[in-house]
């Protein structure tokens, strides 16, 4: 064993908030050159384990030490000083600037405060070229780079810290299949070069391809812990959900009927071919592709949000045009938003105005509106979907990700929509959450409603489709049942836009 | 979750503007100099007479704030009104044609304002910085730089402070102050266009995807202000007895001060109209009581500015609390 010195090394870390005890004894090791998973819920308290680690939070009791010393970050500038560095979930990069300046950003190599930009290059080339990302500019401004080049350009600011930790929060949340695998080759050479990585995420696939070592999190305590090789995803699920979860995708028998909607030559200024596409009821018409490859902007179209410069969209037989969302609404169109923070929900209103605001009609009279009548029935559906709350009055930032999203969910369900677009409904929730969220999809279904869903991860789409429908480069290339796609030609259908037609796969 | 609660929370959040206000009411009636005569009910009197203007401007500005815009017109647009007032006087039209000639001014400015921060997508701060300058310009060419006598009406009976039916105790001017506070606290909190306000605010992307007509709601906010604004340059008139094109300069500042000591959030969703009163009041009588003290005029400008940014900044703590 090789380079497997003792990194960094936690022991019974405790921390609460109020009278809730968030991190109960935990303890935890990091060895050079290693990867190590941390896994749970949300919720369950690998947030703030990270915000210990990187000194924005100070934890109540415990000691952590670096390289055998005595560690005790007073704030996450010195976290970053001591070698460790944490690349977030939401990018933290300064859109206006160049990558050079991002990346130098506190550290310029400077004489007398003027800054000597020809050092600075030189030594951001030399680590996006050990990066493999030679091709992107230093002097090119990060508003104008792809959101994989983004992740290469934080992960370049923690190296050219020399930084011997980094913790990576969720870093594939918003990156394609491609930049997916570029990230996890930069991962094998950090460890190749002694440092180590500490990983977090809910796609126990990609855990699995990257890590070598896992703790697992629950309710604030270890729940399990070991190598990732000699644990499968199933053992995985169990340790976090801390139950046997009896199925992922939980199938709500149901029978598609009748073509409910059907949208002809749709195209929006933002699309760059129109789309064509039915869905018919109790039907879970699932669609894949790369990100970028249109189909947000499909489904955008579709709810009215963007300017629909052609096509035609029948639902139950009366034909519209999608202009506004307030019309798609009427209509019985839903909308689920991939962006539940910036967007899908107003973070500082209470769940109760979030959960109803898209259809006030039953508490309004006269346009005077009843709170008390709409905190009501907010709090059935409080019950209903399970969410965890204090109160209907809670505002919404204070909920966990998987009840955020589950409030973005009742949302739709509360104003009775008819046909539910969803941009990756599971999206950066708990594998418990998703779980649920299938159901309540299946349970649609079942009720002759129609749900159209995007979706980046292939298990859940083949998982819960009754049809699957692929994008490519803004094009709709494919619509068959989902029991005649694989995960290797749904993939392949994204990436090349072909499919295995000619193979007589076609039924 | 229990009403009562509820009910206790919207207090809280009006606590720290009263809280401020009971204080500068406490520090002024315990000086010795002034302590005879400052929470006199005549002293009181004059100080909310005074204060009827920023008090209207400020219920509009409240609901622009909560939908994260700012209007910096709000006193230019009350000099217009002013001026055409007096203007519309002279023509020989009856006071209460005048009048309404002032508040429609208003909220024809208001109304552009919220047209062209919605057409041209151009941020509140610039449309209005713009609007402030074309506003007071309108209204000194239209009074030929100077002020515009106007014979006395029944117009200028509103902002007296012996109001004629002996009944009505204080200025008509105050009354309307009182009854349309009243008026845009429901509406801001019990109705669904005030609830399509806050959810503007609040996230104003959520609210188009929630079906709401944003820009609609964003045009008849201005526009709303905008009438508050004609309806104080009425009073304006009232008092002055002339229609001034200087009156208020830089005024606005004030009134968004007040908004926002009030507990508005200049990024959005949240300010209320009790809020926002207690705000106005706080600084009026700072400026009273500094001045019955015969303290220079620069003293209460530096006691002011610090106000806001106390207040703002202990705003910002209960918040981080929370």
């Amino acid at each position: 064993m090789t380079g497997k010195n003792q990194l960094l090394e936690l022991s019974s870390i405790s921390k609460r908030f109020g009278h809730n005890l968030v991190l109960n004894n935990i303890d935890f090791d990091l060895r050079e050159g290693e990867v190590e998973a941390i896994l749970g819920e949300n919720g369950a308290g690998k947030s703030t384990l990270i915000k210990i680690l990187s000194g924005a939070y100070q934890p109540d009791g415990g000691v952590m030490k670096l390289a055998g010393e005595a560690y005790c970050p007073s704030s996450p500038v010195d976290g970053l000083h001591q070698g460790l560095a944490v690349i977030y979930q939401e990018l933290n990069l300064a859109p206006h600037l160049t990558v050079e300046e991002n990346i130098m950003l506190g550290q310029e190599v400077n004489r007398y405060g003027l800054v000597n930009k020809k050092k600075n290059l030189e030594k951001i080339r030399e680590v996006l070229k050990f990066l493999h990302h030679p091709e992107i500019s230093p002097e090119v401004r990060v508003s104008q780079l792809s959101a994989g080049a983004r992740q290469v350009v934080e992960i370049a600011r923690a190296l050219v810290r020399q930084s011997r930790i980094l913790i990576m929060d969720e870093p594939t949340s918003s990156l394609s299949g491609e930049d997916t695998s570029y990230l996890f080759e930069i991962i094998k050479k950090l460890k190749s070069q002694g440092a180590a990585v500490i990983y977090v995420s809910h796609f126990l696939e990609e855990v699995r391809q990257v890590a070598d070592r896992f703790v697992v999190l629950r309710d604030g305590q270890v729940a399990g812990r070991g190598k990732i090789s000699e644990t499968s995803i199933d053992q995985l699920i169990e340790m976090i959900i801390g139950q046997r979860l009896n199925e992922l995708y939980p199938r709500v028998p149901h029978q598609p009927g009748q073509t409910i909607l059907e949208c002809t030559g749709l195209k929006s200024r933002k699309m760059t071919q129109p789309v064509s596409l039915e869905v018919r009821e109790g039907e879970i018409l699932g669609i894949a592709g790369l990100v970028g490859a249109g189909r947000t902007e499909f489904l955008r179209a579709l709810f009215g949000l963007d300017r629909v410069e052609g096509g035609l969209v029948v639902l139950k037989g009366q034909s519209f045009r999608p202009v506004h969302p307030e019309l798609s609404i009427k209509w019985g169109l839903g909308f689920l938003s991939e962006d539940r923070q910036s967007e899908g929900l107003a973070l500082r209103m209470s769940l109760t105005d979030n959960l109803t605001l898209s259809y006030l009609q039953p508490y309004r009279s006269h346009g005077f509106i009843s709170g008390r009548k709409q905190r009501q029935a907010a709090a059935g559906w409080v019950e209903r979907l399970s969410i965890r709350a204090q109160s209907p009055a809670e505002k919404v930032w204070i909920l966990s990700g998987g009840n955020q999203q589950k409030v973005a969910l009742a949302r739709l369900l509360h104003q009775e929509a008819a046909v539910f677009l969803m941009d990756e409904p599971t999206r950066g929730i708990d594998v418990k959450s998703k779980s649920q969220i299938y159901e309540i999809m299946g349970r649609l279904a079942a009720e002759k409603k129609a749900v159209i869903f995007v979706s980046s991860y292939l298990p859940e789409l083949l998982g819960v489709s009754d049809r699957l429908a692929v994008f490519h480069r803004g094009q709709l290339i494919a619509v068959r049942p989902a029991v005649d796609w694989t995960e290797t030609s749904l993939m392949k259908a994204a990436v090349t836009g072909k499919t295995d037609e000619d193979n007589g796969k076609e039924g | 979750m229990k009403p009562k609660n509820f009910i206790w929370k919207r207090l809280t959040t009006s606590l720290g503007p009263f809280i401020g206000l009971i204080l500068v009411l406490a520090i002024f009636s315990l000086m010795p100099e002034i302590s005879d005569r400052f929470l006199r009910l005549a002293n009181i009197k004059s100080v909310v007479t005074q204060s009827v203007m920023v008090a209207l401007c400020a219920l509009g500005m409240t609901f622009i704030i909560v939908t994260g815009g700012i209007d910096l017109s709000a006193a230019s647009n009350l000099a217009l009104s002013c001026v055409l007032v007096a203007f519309s006087i002279n023509l020989g039209l009856p006071p209460w044609l005048a009048a309404m000639a002032g508040l429609a001014t208003g909220g024809l400015v208001g109304f552009f304002n919220g047209f062209l921060i919605t057409r041209l997508k151009v941020v509140p701060f610039i449309v209005t910085l713009g609007m402030m300058g074309m506003a007071r310009g309108a209204a000194k060419w239209v009074a030929k730089n100077q002020k515009i006598d106007a014979p006395l009406t029944w117009l200028n009976e509103l902002m007296t402070r012996n109001p004629r039916p002996g009944w009505l105790l204080v200025s008509p001017g105050i009354w309307l102050v009182i009854i349309l506070s009243v008026l845009m606290a429901i509406l801001l909190r019990k109705t669904v266009f005030g609830r399509q306000v806050q959810a503007v605010g609040s996230n104003e992307l959520t609210a188009r995807l929630c079906g709401i007509r944003t820009d609609r709601t964003k045009v008849i906010v201005y526009t709303l202000s905008g009438l508050f604004c004609g309806l104080a340059g009425i009073m304006e008139f009232s008092r002055l007895t002339v229609g001034d094109p200087t009156v208020a300069t830089g005024l606005e500042l004030d009134i968004i001060a007040a908004v926002v000591i009030g507990g508005g959030s200049l990024s959005g969703g949240e300010g209320s109209i009790l809020g926002t009163l207690i705000g106005v009041f706080i600084m009026s009588f700072l400026r009273n009581g500094c001045t019955m003290m015969g303290w220079p005029n620069y003293f209460q400008e530096i006691i002011i500015g610090a106000i806001i940014i106390v207040a703002v900044t202990l705003d910002r703590l209960r918040h981080s609390q929370n």
